[in-house]
């Protein structure tokens, strides 16, 4: 029997209070390119980072076998010296510098201890040759399109004498063109010996590439199937993808939402004029008082974007389209108009965006709506004291007083400021972006019945979700996103984790 | 808890605020001993507290910057320029002799006016063109230091024979009439020191009786009576050590009434919540929808303005514009909000402390006068000190509360 390549045994991965990767085992056989499948959050990344180093030796258990030999990789260096290479979705190329820099970027080509420039422009011209690149080395890297990135990528890894390439949603932020492109290179780079392990959520494409396909779920592997000859349908992985119970861990539903719409989105495009991208394309949503509406989809496929460019568009894009608040057509210039016409948005992104975690919570839960506490311009910081006091009650946020600083906070317990703090704004309709991101099954629970008691008060909320039973346990009404485009609508009743996996993933 | 652990609490939580205030008084008390006394002298502290005026207006300005996570290098050559502008709008020979010459109450408000059309434009290079503060405000260094030398060449030094503007440098506020007790100590001083504590404990039981209606924690009775005391112990021998030469200096009037409003702005109002926000984290702030752009222009204008005071204050004390004024007023304004506790990582940091750093600042320089140091060793000596204070705030960023 043929030694595999890569042998991971029982990987288990531990962070605190979650257990990322729970005894995984994963094989790869020489020259063959393998998917790695699963849902956001499946451990897929987590496992990958492992393998590179990112997690270095003794933050894990389990074993790494390279061609039978044992590794334990203290470095992403290590890793690559045993010729590992790989590609990150956000690519790792410095945009001011050319081609030929990036290419060899880390492992320079010297000749007496200086950069031999001229060999090195000659190796690159080589490697650009091998993915079938017919550009100029000597061309800075911000100059070319994120298709033509990519391949720089695929061409600095190869460059490093790499055995196995390890691609992270390597066509997500891809056209089609591309991406037929780089799967093509990919074959033929099995060809010629390379063996590849792609992670994707493009169940189409892993189909027509794959060799052997390993799903993950919950951190666990759930099966490894053979896949060369296209067999393997795409019902069959979304069915392991997604395979597992929904438990009883929503509170149930205790009113049905009215008719009466509050928030209305018409034919509307964003554009990234600094990427030059368009991000959203023709999308129309309604919410209803009283309803949660789910927005469902693949991360980057444009459902945090949609959510800012109606909250005020604090990323400046450049908007086409109209949007109707309770009935009144409004143009956000800034977020503070937004929130005074009755909105709210909790971030994805805690610590980056959503909360100031060298202040306590007294001064993030009042921050959105300090005029409230305001007269003749002065603060009242008892007032401020006895409203932070009461969402700490009503949220029930484990902090000993007000008066902590949110860094010393836990993840869940962030989170409940962060949603204190906009719901103090006293909004109409509440956006929610991953509200229970990296949070407990607890603390999960207590979100989830707040948000029930929020719409039976007659608030509206819009929920970006990655987890699929979250979006179908809490939702009255779900919009599947993908590429920038509302792919479906379903309602509550007729939503499956499989339907909204084939809309989301086509 | 007995009183002891009470206080040791207390400190702890606090070390970061009660640092430079232990720190200014060790250095007031080392001085002190090594000049046999005469450092505390009354003299020697009006002296000091007039010295450190013109940097310490620039340092609340600074302090404002720097929490929203800027600089402005250009404060110091902006406030020398604007200061031989007063000058020239008071007392330039031809202006004057085209009885053009401005009075004191047209020029001090031309003058700050001037100061916040200045700190607009570095605003908009910083917000709306996104050069970074540092380049943006070297810009302005490298104009205002040129527009100094254009506008002293024909006459170098103008000297400024407006009484009343120099008197704001130089001047004290006037003595009640004498009713023939404690003579030789001004009175009026006193007097004004004795209000300000009963005021501040009129405000401090204000403050606690209101706390407890609330049920809200306050401090132990007794540590409460022992603060009163020892603030009151403080601005009573501050007033009495002022009231022992001249009494109360205007350049201190300004610099307190400075102080007392920033500080007013930045711990009771919105707008002041809204900079420590951006400073805290600006995309959580915008986000908020707090605009930070606006609050840009409104930081760096009040840094103009407060240039254009310091300038002025400048010129009063030296009673005319020199082609070098303000030179390096922009690093010593900055030194004294760092050792005063600012954070270089912004969204920390009190306008207070700053004052405090300043006084830290000045109060080295005058003591190593006093012995004797030579310029050179005073150099070190305070970079030295700059060091040790960001060493203490980075070592103590994460503890107390």
């Amino acid at each position: 029997m043929n030694i595999p390549l890569l042998e991971m045994r029982n990987i288990t991965k531990e962070f605190p209070g979650v257990k990322a990767l729970d005894n995984v085992s994963f094989q790869v056989a020489q020259g063959e390119i393998h998917c790695l499948v699963g849902e956001n959050g499946a451990g897929k990344s987590t496992l990958m980072k492992v393998l590179s180093g990112v997690y270095p030796f003794g933050h894990y258990d389990g074993d790494i076998l390279l061609s039978g030999e044992s590794q334990r990789f203290r470095h992403i260096s290590d890793s690559e010296k045993a010729g590992i290479a790989v590609i990150y979705q956000e690519l790792a190329l410095v945009p001011e510098m050319t081609v030929y820099e990036n290419i060899f970027l880390g492992h320079e080509i010297k000749k007496n201890g200086l950069v031999d420039w001229n060999e090195t422009i000659k190796l690159a011209g080589e490697m650009l040759q091998k993915v079938k690149l017919d550009i100029n080395p000597e061309l800075k890297v911000k100059d070319l399109g994120i298709g033509k990135q990519q391949l720089v990528e695929i061409a600095k890894a190869l460059s490093k004498d790499v055995k196995l390439l390890i691609l992270d949603e390597p066509t997500s932020s891809l056209n089609e063109k591309d991406s037929e492109n780089l799967l093509q290179l990919l074959r033929d780079l099995k060809l010629q010996g390379v063996t590849s392990i792609m992670i994707s959520h493009k169940l189409k494409e892993v189909i027509s590439i794959a060799d052997t396909i390993t799903v993950l779920r919950d951190g666990k592997t759930i099966c490894t199937l053979s896949a060369a000859n296209g067999e393997v349908s795409e019902n069959v992985l979304i069915k392991n993808m997604v395979g597992r119970e929904i438990n009883n861990i929503y509170p149930p539903k205790k009113h049905t939402p009215s008719k009466e719409v509050v928030l209305e989105v018409k034919n509307w495009n964003a554009r990234n004029t600094a990427l030059g991208r368009d991000i959203l394309k023709d999308v129309n949503i309604t919410v209803n008082r009283g309803e949660i509406v789910g927005l469902a989809g693949l991360i980057g496929s444009g459902r945090t974007e949609l959510a800012l460019s109606i909250f005020g568009n604090p990323g400046k894009y450049q908007i086409q389209g109209e949007l109707y608040v309770q009935g009144e057509k409004r143009n956000f210039s800034h977020p503070e108009e937004a929130i005074r016409a009755g909105l709210s948005y909790v971030s994805e992104d805690r610590k980056g965006n959503g909360l100031i975690l060298i202040q306590d919570v007294k001064q993030n839960i009042t921050l959105a709506n300090l005029k409230e506490l305001t007269a003749r311009f002065v603060v009242d910081s008892n007032a401020e004291i006895q409203v932070a006091n009461k969402y700490k009650a009503d949220l029930s946020i484990k902090t000993p007083t007000v008066e902590q600083k949110v860094s010393n906070l836990s993840g869940g317990n962030q989170q409940k400021v962060s949603l204190g703090k906009w719901l103090f704004a006293k909004p109409n309709v509440l956006i929610l972006d991953e509200p229970t991101r990296g949070i407990d099954v607890g603390a999960k629970y207590e979100i989830y019945t707040i948000m029930r008691d929020l719409v039976q008060k007659g608030m509206s909320i819009i929920m970006i979700s990655s987890e699929l039973p979250e979006v179908l346990g809490m939702s009255d009404r779900i919009y599947i996103v993908a590429s920038g485009k509302i792919a479906g609508e379903l309602s509550a009743q007729e939503a499956t984790q499989e339907k909204i996996m084939h809309l989301a993933t086509n | 808890m007995s009183f002891f652990q009470t206080a040791r609490k207390l400190l702890q939580q606090n070390i970061r605020e009660y640092g430079m205030y232990i720190a200014l008084f060790v250095i007031m008390v080392y001085f002190t001993i090594m000049t046999e006394g005469t450092f505390i002298s009354s003299r020697n502290i009006v002296n000091l507290v007039n010295q450190t005026g013109y940097i310490a207006v620039l340092a609340i300005g600074m302090t404002l910057v720097i929490i929203i996570r800027h600089i402005d290098l250009s404060v110091g050559f902006l406030a020398g320029f604007l200061g031989a502008i007063a000058a020239i709008a008071m007392a330039d020979p031809k202006i004057v002799a085209a009885g053009m010459s401005l009075p004191i109450y047209i020029v001090i408000p031309m003058t700050l006016g001037l100061g916040i059309v200045a700190g607009l434009i570095t605003a908009f290079l910083v917000a709306q063109m996104k050069i970074p503060s540092f380049v943006a405000s070297l810009t302005g260094w490298l104009i205002y230091r040129g527009a100094i030398l254009v506008v002293t060449e024909s006459t170098g030094t103008i000297i400024i024979t407006n009484d009343a503007f120099n008197a704001i440098g130089n001047g004290f506020i006037p003595d009640i009439p004498d009713i023939g007790i404690l003579p030789g100590v001004h009175k009026l001083t006193l007097l004004l020191g004795l209000f300000a504590i009963v005021a501040m404990i009129f405000s401090e039981i204000n403050e606690r009786k209101n706390k407890q209606s609330y049920n809200f924690e306050t401090l132990p009775i007794e540590m409460f009576v022992i603060k009163l005391i020892f603030i009151s112990t403080i601005i009573g021998s501050i007033t009495w050590i002022l009231a022992g030469y001249q009494g109360l200096s205007w350049t201190a009037v300004v610099v307190l009434i400075v102080t007392l409003v920033y500080h007013f702005i930045m711990s009771q109002t919105v707008l002041g919540r809204h900079i420590y926000a951006i400073g805290g984290n600006p995309d959580a702030a915008e986000l908020s929808g707090i605009s930070v752009k606006r609050l840009i222009y409104i930081v760096f204008g009040s840094m103009g303005m407060l240039s254009a005071l310091s300038g002025i204050l400048f010129a009063s004390r030296l009673q005319s514009a020199t082609t070098t004024a303000g030179n390096l007023f922009e690093l010593d304004a900055i030194a004294a909000a760092y050792v005063g506790g600012v954070s270089a990582a912004g969204g920390v940091g009190k306008v207070i402390g700053s004052i405090i750093g300043a006084l830290v600042m000045t109060s080295l320089t005058s003591g190593m006068n006093l012995m004797g140091i030579g310029i050179s060793y005073q150099y070190m000596v305070r970079g030295a000190v700059l060091a040790a204070a960001v060493i203490f705030d980075v070592a103590t960023r994460n503890t107390g509360k």
